[in-house]
């Protein structure tokens, strides 16, 4: 019996997911090119794409004397690409370990905030900005502590996994407890603190990429770039994991030693992510919705796309943050929610229509 | 398979429990709810550590690593096992999952295909699994198993959510699969005249104990059957296969005591 069921439909498949991928590099690009013209000095988008290029090939292109009167490329290098480049990267690491997250915990809710990892690393910023106490000093203050708290909440729900048994409603219960105790240190911690820690605490919070730099965008690029190979390279067991533990076991994945994988994977390039930016919300929740919709749930091609939407997400978000109020910089964390939150809902309605 | 017994806690939920099974061969587990069907399959399938002896092929069982089990042993469980939003033929493909690395070859998708057809469910291929009913969730599933290619199928209540002529079907494709690719089959079925009419073995359980072995005829008795069920039957013969009447509870079927 030789048949040729469901292969076409599966390669129609293939090929809209591989579109899906490129039209968002393409957006991405656009995106960058809008995001770098943005801020005080007026540069249009052709010359910020010239710019770019001629910091990344020096001599390689002949500037236009406009160019070089404004010092165009010393502004898009010296003060803006870290910062859109810094979102991306951000985002992109987001969406991943939302995605990750979901998938090992078969929880649509799942994801960096609802176990309680945001949330401790709030608490480790709010140490760090009301009693002046860390790990490490000076400018890194706020950002050690931040992480240290970010992983110690990850190695804690991962050690409650490991003696109540390693199972997602476990992972998921444990986290939200946390969440739940750190946000109680945090607000403690407001309330006896002075109205300037209040604000900064605050300020902390509603996340933000004012604070980039090159250095900073070196570390998380270093992190994401080296899980994410990794967690694409176990694509497979994430699918298996999304079938349930017994089936994944059943087809040969190593089940509590995966868990335990990726949910680390996730929280360090989470922690990463939120000990420079501040709490970043819902682009590590909407954004693998956004693509589990538009292209299924194959985590081979999920993993990249809900990245590449996170990154997009995130860029788009602090464009808007930062010319929505002339005048003012919204917080791109508040940005985020505003923008993904409606858009997500729109989808879901419409998905529950079809 | 010599001597299986496994706990969970301090309960023993098998307890030496030993069978053997050949290729061709289709193995019904019958029993009451909670006589350890499931739990059998588990063990089978080194989901769960049994104390004891498997051997395949004079191999023993925990000598093999989890992806060589999986290549050689398929599972089907009895619910759930699919995640919401692949669809049909991803599902499916999840079945080559230990014999693929990273892309999916030519040969994968033709096994796909070929599960597919012989399930009968090539032309939903490309739906959403949750938008599935019951049953052709079920046929998902052991289409899932028949694609990962592997020597010993293991199933959970194949046929619990599947229609009378469904029911046939598959209990047909099973017992024809095992004798045309020279598969072992093992199947926990509740219904026992399907299990007596596809099954060239029956192996009844009770309290994580095998109460009896051997072919439906020999095994399905109305005494078997009180002793097992604590019902009482009346069991017909229809063209060499037995065929079980259910009556009523047994008022005495702990006296009922069997060898």
């Amino acid at each position: 019996m030789m048949t040729d069921f469901g292969r076409e439909e599966y390669a129609r498949l293939t090929e809209k997911r591989a579109l899906f991928i490129t039209a968002l590099i393409l957006i991405l690009v656009a995106l960058v090119g809008i995001a770098v013209t943005l801020g005080s000095a007026d540069l249009p988008v052709a010359d910020a794409y010239l710019a770019i290029f001629a910091g990344l090939f020096p001599g390689a292109v002949d500037l236009p004397e406009r160019m070089i009167e404004s010092n165009a490329v010393g502004i898009v290098w010296g003060w803006r690409l870290h910062r859109v480049l810094f979102a991306i990267a951000a985002g992109f690491g987001l969406a991943i370990a939302g995605t990750v997250m979901q998938g090992v915990l078969r929880n649509p809710l799942a994801s960096p905030f609802t176990l309680g990892i945001a949330s401790a690393a709030s608490c480790g910023a709010s140490v760090a900005i009301v009693l002046g106490a860390g790990i490490l000093s000076g400018g890194y203050l706020v950002v050690g502590n931040a992480f240290l708290f970010a992983m110690l909440a990850a190695g804690a729900i991962y050690g409650m996994a490991r003696l109540r048994g390693m199972g997602s409603e476990t992972m998921i219960l444990a986290g939200v407890a946390l969440m739940y105790l750190f946000s109680a240190v945090t607000s403690l911690l407001q309330y006896v603190g002075s109205a300037e820690q209040l604000q900064a605490v605050v300020f902390w919070m509603f996340g933000s990429l004012d604070k980039s730099s090159w250095p900073k965008l070196g570390i998380v690029t270093a992190v994401v770039a080296a899980v994410v190979p990794l967690l694409l390279w176990r694509a497979w067991d994430l699918n298996a994991l999304a079938e349930g533990d017994e089936v994944a076991k059943s087809l040969g994945v190593p089940v509590e030693r995966s868990m335990a994988g990726f949910m680390l994977a996730a929280s360090l390039v989470t922690a990463v992510i939120i000990c420079f930016t501040g709490t970043i919300g819902f682009i590590g929740l909407v954004a693998p919705h956004i693509t589990r919709m538009a292209i299924g749930a194959d985590h081979r091609t999920l993993l990249p796309a809900s990245g590449l939407v996170g990154a997009a997400l995130l860029l788009g978000a602090d464009c808007l943050a930062r010319t929505v109020i002339p005048g003012t910089i919204v917080p791109v964390g508040i940005m985020t929610a505003f923008l993904g939150i409606p858009f997500f809902l729109y989808l879901f309605m419409r998905r529950r229509d079809a | 398979m010599q001597e299986l017994s496994y706990s969970y806690r301090d309960r023993q939920v098998l307890a030496d429990v030993s069978f053997a099974l050949d290729a061709g061969e289709v193995i019904g587990l019958v029993g009451p709810n909670g006589s350890g069907k499931t739990t059998l399959l588990r063990c089978l399938d080194r989901i769960l550590d049994p104390e004891g002896d498997i051997r395949l092929d004079g191999r023993d069982l925990c000598s093999m690593n989890r992806p060589e089990i999986s290549r050689t042993i398929a599972y089907v469980p009895q619910n759930g096992g699919t995640s919401g939003s692949a669809t049909v033929f991803e599902t499916v493909l999840m079945g080559r999952r230990p014999h693929l690395r990273w892309s999916v070859t030519e040969e994968d998708e033709r096994k796909v295909s070929e599960a597919l057809s012989l399930l009968g469910i090539g032309g939903f291929a490309s739906r959403r699994v949750d938008r599935l009913s019951g049953g052709e969730r079920q046929r998902v599933l052991i289409a899932r198993a028949i694609a990962q290619d592997a020597r010993i199928l293991l199933l959970d209540e194949p046929t619990s959510a599947l229609d009378v002529r469904s029911q046939i079907e598959v209990m047909a494709l099973l017992s024809r699969l095992a004798e045309e690719r020279r598969l072992a089959v093992v199947a926990a079925i509740h219904d026992l005249n399907l299990a007596a009419r596809y099954c060239h073995l029956l192996l009844i359980l009770k309290d994580g104990r095998v109460l009896g072995r051997g072919t439906p005829p020999s095994l399905l008795t109305g005494r078997m059957v009180r002793a097992a069920y604590g019902i009482e039957a009346s069991v017909k013969d229809e063209m060499g296969v037995p065929y079980v009447v259910p009556l009523r509870p047994s008022n005495n079927d702990n006296l009922v005591e069997i060898e």
